[in-house]
């Protein structure tokens, strides 16, 4: 999409950002009564929350797997989380983003301890601005913490992209809107290995292995913000 | 580590070596190496390194006390909630009574709730438990609390120290289920007061030297002890 | 489906007949409300409302918009709800449940029929462009009252909300071929601004059980109603909207009682309602 705007002005974007610069970011466990485990996150203009139940036995029984537990993520946007209000219900974007997030999140949680149970991950933006993919799976790792579900890793999500020929990380509004390609990702930070990879747009090989490099180096940036929620919560005297 | 607290570990945290160290309950061994794999607090004293995890439902042991809760009679046998992952079975066989074919309503109904024990847990995580013991039984009266299954051994205590002494400065009855739940009966201010001490127990969970600061607290409070 | 022990319920309805409840409130007397304003940036208007552990969040988006045949110089409002799986392990996802729509339908005739929206000032070009007014209820922590935390979200949402001229400007101006006079009205309305509205009416929601009645129900109180009734009342005390709901019945003088105490609770909520938003 063409625009008049400039997305980078003397090496700096749009809202001041260097190109490997992260938004900000806040994160907050625990933050629902009935939930088993919740997070607050803002990122940028997102505001996202994210909520746990399970293990339960799934329910009707014939989703269930009897060897492990099915891990069910559901993304889904507020109406008023956009300028243009959206119809409340899943859309095909919600439901593919819900896929490949549920699909990230088992990667990396010991479902083989649950036969027969269902672990649901409720994400809903809030407020959204460019990234909310991102921001709803970093939200629901934090989630699956504070639920107590045992994982093998805390799976963290950033995205980098290309503007006006210039690969930069973490892309604000305008710059997903008005750029040149999109690269979300989610990885395992202890083993680097990624669980989330979608792209789109144009980029050269050169260009994709700075974005995903970029990426991965925001995302493990974003994992020690997650870390330190999680503790913040629970350290001193064991939360409530 | 800080001496006021007990360490705090996440999933994924590196905790040791198999070389020096035998991994237990709450870890996971990745290339010769021990990894925290949930929430939890961190026990290395022994040769085992364990995680105690600190939220979470209740993780079913054979022979735990647990408070449980009827969902379903059906024709020889009902459906119990115990707050675990899977909901447990309790078979007529398995019950006080001389229960015929479909006559399970009559001593157990949706809503009601017994005094348990684990009977078994297979390998696919089917529960059974069994109300044939001693102390088990229907509950009638008094009211239920629900804590995380976690700070069960802090409301405990070591041998019993820390319920007794609730027990002792409130006059009530307590039966602590292992699974989070709490059933408690006596003058409504012991209540109360019961209630308010396990919220502390609850926030503090992590601090050395409980067991006294809830006596004292308990003491503060008390018009008549003995 | 939730699944309360019979123990509890009975606890609950012991410590009622003495004029007691659970978490030591009196009958009458509400949980700690929290209201805070403009949580979401992208909603005109937004607010997030906690009564107890019950949270509830409500945006406001607005739009342009053809109006209706028989109101051909109203602005719209429509409201929505939804009980996202998220705030209570009994809520699934999917299309909104009649519990969800009783709500949504409440919370609206709340708003609507005490016509504190000045819907005649919302209207554009007359007959043919007319302001749409979103009314947006997401349920994020379920523990009791929902009627009350969305209704008094909704208000508080509603009187932070400005009108999105700056936004909507480029497509108010394309309107101008069609209709020149949407010249005058950019001229009157060059930036954002307030919604017109009334005095809001405050609603109070009393359950019953085992003939004890109670304000402000809690989650487990709620579990074991048999009746319920939601009274609106304005600034004068005046009754505005009511809804009752459950299969149980109320007699001739409760409903006098439920009424006397939602105007008392009404008055509170109104007062704090107003400083929350800056009034």
């Amino acid at each position: 999409m063409k625009s008049d705007i400039e997305l980078l002005k003397n090496g700096k974007r749009l809202d001041g950002r260097k190109p490997d610069e992260l938004r900000q970011i806040k994160i907050e466990a625990g933050v629902l009564h009935r939930a088993e485990g919740s997070c607050y996150l803002e990122w940028g203009g997102n505001k996202v929350l994210a909520a746990v139940y399970g293990p339960r036995e799934a329910i009707p029984r014939h989703t269930q797997n009897p060897l492990r537990a099915v891990v069910k993520a559901k993304y889904n946007m507020a109406a008023f989380s956009v300028d243009d209000r959206k119809r409340p219900g899943p859309d095909r974007r919600s439901r593919e983003i819900s896929k490949v997030i549920s699909e990230a999140l088992e990667n990396v949680i010991l479902v083989e301890k649950y036969p027969r149970a269902s672990i649901d991950v409720n994400i809903e933006v809030l407020d959204a601005e460019a990234g909310t993919r991102c921001a709803g799976l970093t939200a629901a790792a934090v989630a699956l913490v504070d639920a107590g579900i045992p994982m093998r890793d805390i799976p963290v999500s950033c995205a980098a992209g290309k503007i006006e020929g210039k690969v930069v990380l973490d892309l604000g509004k305008e710059e997903d809107n008005f750029g040149e390609a999109d690269l979300p990702i989610a990885i395992s930070p202890r083993s680097g290995k990624i669980l989330l990879l979608q792209m789109d747009g144009h980029l050269t090989h050169d260009e994709f292995d700075e974005a995903l490099n970029l990426a991965i180096n925001g995302c493990k940036t974003v994992s020690e913000i997650q870390k330190k929620a999680i503790l913040e919560k629970y350290q001193k005297t064991g939360g409530k | 580590m800080n001496k006021e607290t007990r360490e705090i570990v996440i999933p994924s945290q590196l905790l040791g070596d198999l070389k020096s160290k035998k991994a237990g309950r709450g870890t996971f061994i990745e290339d010769g190496k021990i990894y925290a794999e949930v929430l939890g607090v961190l026990n290395a004293n022994s040769d085992y390194i364990n995680v105690v995890p600190l939220k979470g439902r209740y993780d079913p042991i054979e022979g735990d006390f647990v408070i449980g809760i009827v969902i379903e009679a059906m024709s020889s046998s009902w459906l119990v909630d115990i707050n675990a992952a899977y909901p447990a079975l309790l078979h007529v066989n398995e019950v006080p009574w001389d229960v015929d074919f479909n006559e399970t309503e009559k001593y157990l109904n949706m809503g009601d709730t017994v005094m348990a024990k684990i009977l078994q847990v297979d390998q696919e995580k089917k529960l059974q438990i069994t109300l044939k013991d001693r102390n088990l039984y229907k509950v009638k009266g008094g009211n239920i609390v629900n804590v995380e299954p976690s700070k069960v051994p802090r409301i405990i205590g070591k041998k019993a120290s820390m319920i007794s002494l609730i027990k002792k400065y409130t006059r009530c009855r307590i039966f602590v289920g292992q699974n989070g739940r709490i059933w408690i009966d006596g003058e409504e201010e012991g209540v109360k007061k019961v209630i308010d001490t396990i919220k502390k127990i609850e926030e503090e969970s992590l601090s050395y030297g409980l067991t006294n600061k809830i006596k004292d607290l308990l003491e503060k409070d008390s018009k008549d002890v003995h | 489906m939730p699944l309360t022990a019979e123990i509890k319920k009975d606890y609950i309805i012991k410590l009622a007949k003495e004029g007691k409840r659970v978490d030591g409130r009196k009958l009458d007397e509400f949980r700690d409300i929290k209201i805070e304003t403009n949580v979401i940036s992208k909603a005109e208007g937004s607010a997030k409302v906690t009564i107890g552990n019950t949270q509830v969040i409500a945006g406001i988006k607005m739009d342009l918009g053809d109006p209706y045949p028989d109101t051909p110089d109203s602005g719209v409002m429509t409201t929505a709800a939804e009980m996202i799986p998220m705030a209570s392990p009994d809520f699934e996802s999917g299309p909104p449940d009649e519990k969800a729509i009783e709500l949504a339908r409440v919370v609206d005739r709340g708003i609507r029929e005490s016509e504190i929206i000045e819907v005649d000032k919302l209207c554009i070009i007359p007959s043919e462009k007319i302001w749409m007014v979103f009314i947006d209820i997401h349920i994020i922590d379920y523990d009791g009252n929902l009627f009350d935390a969305a209704s008094l979200a909704a208000l508080a949402a509603l009187m932070k909300t400005k009108v999105p001229m700056e936004r909507l400007t480029p497509m108010i101006e394309k309107l101008q071929d069609k209709y020149p006079e949407i010249k005058k009205y950019l001229k009157d309305h060059p930036k954002d601004f307030p919604i017109p509205l009334k005095e809001p009416p405050i609603s109070c929601t009393s359950a019953k059980f085992d003939g004890v009645i109670v304000i402000d129900p809690s989650l487990d109180e709620e579990e074991i109603a048999d009746a319920r009734l939601t009274v609106a009342t304005d600034k004068k005390g005046d009754i505005r909207a009511m809804q009752k709901g459950l299969n149980g019945s109320f007699t001739v003088d409760e409903v006098k009682k439920v009424i006397k105490v939602s105007v008392d609770n009404g008055k509170k909520i109104r007062e704090q309602l107003y400083k929350s938003v800056g009034k």
